[in-house]
């Protein structure tokens, strides 16, 4: 099963990166605000079932993928093949 | 009669590049420095552990965050837990706030800059086991280099476990409350992004972080009298 998480920083967190990002659009003239940047973590589970897929997907962000601290993450699951 | 040199472990991981200079620093500050591979479970014999600088695992995903899976951090909190002074330096304080050993977490610097430089920063304790070498609120200029020095602390971060601060002003990378270190509710344990091990000799610019060395020994030291 081919899960995809996606790590955001928390909202009220500094985000240097995010607004680096927003100043250089800006720039480039596009009317923007908020830019916050995450990360995408591509994994390929194997797993029984969706749900089990998604219960391990969730320990391993709790454990590694994901500082509680300052980012909050989501999980997309998609079944090979169907 | 000379002082016993007390044994203190430097770990090293892939990617440690303050190693040589931790276990240099202390060697001169009289203690026995032990080189211990982070890939190693077995607990050495010694009374102090310093996590060195560097970029551990090339700081993939978040620095610190896979090195803090390392078997040696499983002796590592074990020493800590019961009560064996541990000191993080920079990647090593960033390993040990991952690892939970101690709170909040280290960001990237707000400037989105690498910062090299001597900064000043004040000891807000003189009664943790690596300040008593110290006066509360001695300024002490100690360089740090890091990309990823911003510390955000949890939000109940009690103001007795800052154990250090950038001074006004001086606050390189962004840190919350301009914190520089803090210490476990305990207090023995330490971690903080200014490098003491490169402040040890005056001719280099500063002796200062030897004051903080010198308390972290002295400690170990008190320890392996107890213990033997």
């Amino acid at each position: 099963m081919k899960a995809t998480v996606l790590v955001r920083p928390k909202a009220g967190i500094l985000d240097p990166q995010g607004e680096a990002v927003e100043r250089s659009l800006r720039q480039l003239g596009f009317t923007v605000g908020d830019a916050r940047v995450g990360k995408v973590i591509d994994l390929e589970v194997e797993a029984s079932s969706a749900s089990e897929a998604r219960a391990q997907v969730e320990r391993m962000c709790e454990r590694l993928l994901a500082n509680p601290l300052i980012e909050s993450y989501d999980i997309e699951l998609e079944e090979n093949g169907s | 009669m000379t002082e016993r040199r007390p044994r203190v472990a430097v770990v090293v991981f892939p990617g440690s590049n303050d190693d040589r200079d931790a276990a240099w620093a202390l060697s001169a500050l009289g203690a026995e420095p032990v080189l211990a591979w982070h890939a190693d479970p077995e607990a050495p014999a010694v009374d102090g552990v310093v996590l060195p600088g560097g970029f551990s695992y090339g700081d993939y995903l978040r620095a610190g965050a896979i090195a803090r899976f390392a078997p040696a951090l499983e002796w590592v909190s074990a020493f800590a837990a019961e009560g064996g002074p541990v000191l993080g330096i920079c990647n090593g304080f960033q390993i040990l706030c991952e690892a939970g050993l101690l709170p909040g977490v280290l960001r990237p610097n707000a400037s989105l800059s690498f910062v090299c430089r001597d900064v000043v920063v004040i000891a807000e304790r003189d009664d943790t086991l690596f300040t008593s070498r110290c006066d509360s609120g001695q300024a002490l200029t100690i360089p740090v280099k890091h990309g990823d020095g911003c510390y955000h602390p949890p939000p109940d971060l009690p103001e007795e476990q800052i154990a250090f601060r950038y001074a006004p002003g001086q606050n390189p990378n962004g840190s919350e409350r301009d914190i520089a270190g803090v210490v476990n509710a305990a207090g023995n344990v330490l971690g903080l992004m200014p490098h003491p091990e490169h402040a040890v000799d005056p001719l280099l610019g500063s002796g200062d972080g030897g004051l903080l060395l010198a308390g972290l020994i002295e400690a170990a030291r008190d320890r392996s009298y107890a213990r033997a």
